[in-house]
């Protein structure tokens, strides 16, 4: 068996008194779809922050592809954000100044692809995103639902090798939401990347291929029941 | 399932033999249960005597084939009035599970994995119908967004359940 893409173990971490995580793990193969499920402040979007790299664990490891995420360097875990992961958060993530396009171009930008490719790239995935017609809008003039797939469109566009989503339809109706879920699983199924979807509904969960469920901080694996 | 009424509700539009009314029936309600050709004809001979369809040609040959059925005003009115009527929403759907996790707690065991298990397995039914649906035609979506409705609403029965453990445990014990 290959080794895992994503390995978190023995996962603390505190705010003040709060035990957001104690003793968290867990492991993500490369394209495995991994719903992180738990009641609200259970410590689900703490452990997505660790095993991001953007919330540093007092103690634990996080290890992506064989590197320590805990150990490195700022610049470099920075940089390792930007080339193999994506993000995709409840709301608020686009640039309200940029078209819908420049958005989802962006991080091919901050990559230094030439403007023409990246912009062409960007419409490919607004196209498998179904969103091609808001193109030209900016965010503050689409739907909850278009924003949201433009928004998976920008995790995916640099074809990253794990998206990181925390409640990417909470904002959303289930006609929506359900639109949004079967888009990003798909097309992140097609590229290969790993998901890890953290929710709170079920349905939304059931597009996964497994769970992990986080409670008062600790993680459990129900594989067994399967 | 009412069978009865809704039998009634295929023969209402036209008279129809037995083969038929299962064809017609599996193919709208059977997906995950085609009705058996037994059932189909112990259903319309109880139609029959409760004079709700009458036979209204006979072919000649053997077997109960040769029998094509019609509706009779009072199956019209039966239908009409089961489709009027609201369902009786069940209410107690989860006594099974609930009656397991108070025998837990009373008996020392581990009610929170039970629930967990549970869950664990209310969501493999709920993925497997995610998949289904997603192949499905626009039929087979509704019925499994149907199915997929009342799953979550029990997942979130379990939650609560799961929750309130500790308090479900003082009370039971007391
Ligand atoms: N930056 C922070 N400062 C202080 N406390 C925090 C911080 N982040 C999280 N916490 C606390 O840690 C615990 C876990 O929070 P977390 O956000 O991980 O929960 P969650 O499972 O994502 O909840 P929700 O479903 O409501 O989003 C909570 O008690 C929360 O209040
Ligand atoms: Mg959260």
């Amino acid at each position: 068996m290959s080794a895992p893409l994503l390995v978190a173990e023995g996962l603390h971490r505190s705010f003040g008194e709060t035990a957001a995580l104690v003793d968290a793990a867990l492991r993500i193969d490369e394209g495995e779809v991994v719903a992180v499920l738990g009641s609200s402040g259970s410590g689900k979007s703490t452990l997505l922050h660790c095993l991001a790299g953007i919330v540093r664990p007092d103690r634990g490891r996080v290890v992506f592809d064989g590197q320590d995420l805990v150990t490195m360097s700022d610049a470099r875990r920075s940089a390792l954000r930007r080339e193999a992961f994506g993000f995709v958060f409840q709301f608020g993530q686009l640039v309200p100044e940029l078209t819908c396009l420049e958005n989802v171009a962006l991080p091919l930008r901050l990559a230094r692809v030439p403007r023409r490719e990246a912009e062409q790239r960007a419409g490919q995935w607004l196209e498998r995103l179904e969103v091609t017609d808001v193109a030209g809008k900016r965010p503050g003039e689409v739907s909850g639902g278009q924003g949201q797939r433009v928004a998976v469109a920008r995790a995916l566009v640099t074809r990253p090798r794990v998206i990181f989503a925390d409640e990417p339809t909470g904002a959303l109706d289930s006609l929506n939401g359900e639109r949004v879920m079967r888009l990003l699983t798909e097309a992140a199924r097609d590229s290969g990347a790993a998901v890890v979807l953290v929710t709170h509904e079920a349905r939304v969960a059931a597009y996964s291929d497994r769970e992990i469920v986080v409670r008062d901080g600790r993680t459990r694996n129900l594989e067994v029941a399967a | 399932m009412s069978i009865g009424q809704t039998f009634l509700g295929l023969l209402e539009a036209t008279p129809r033999h037995g083969y038929d009314i299962k064809r017609r029936y599996d193919e709208h309600f059977g997906h995950s249960r085609p009705v058996a050709y037994g059932q189909v004809y112990a259903t319309l001979s109880r139609l029959l005597r409760g004079g709700l369809v009458e036979v209204e040609a006979v072919e000649p040959g053997e077997g109960p084939d040769r029998k094509r059925y019609a509706i009779t005003e009072a199956g019209v009115a039966d239908v009409a009035q089961w489709l009027a009527r609201p369902e009786q929403p069940e209410p107690y759907l989860q006594s099974i599970l609930y009656t397991k996790v108070v025998l837990a707690l009373l008996t020392g065991r581990e009610a929170a994995e039970l629930l967990d298990v549970q869950r664990a397995e209310h969501l493999r039914l709920m993925r497997e119908l995610t998949r289904r649906k997603r192949g499905g035609d626009l039929a087979e979506q509704l019925i499994c967004d149907h199915a997929l409705f009342h799953l979550e609403a029990d997942l979130r029965w379990l939650e609560l359940t799961t929750a309130r453990l500790d308090d479900l445990a003082a009370r039971v014990r007391a």
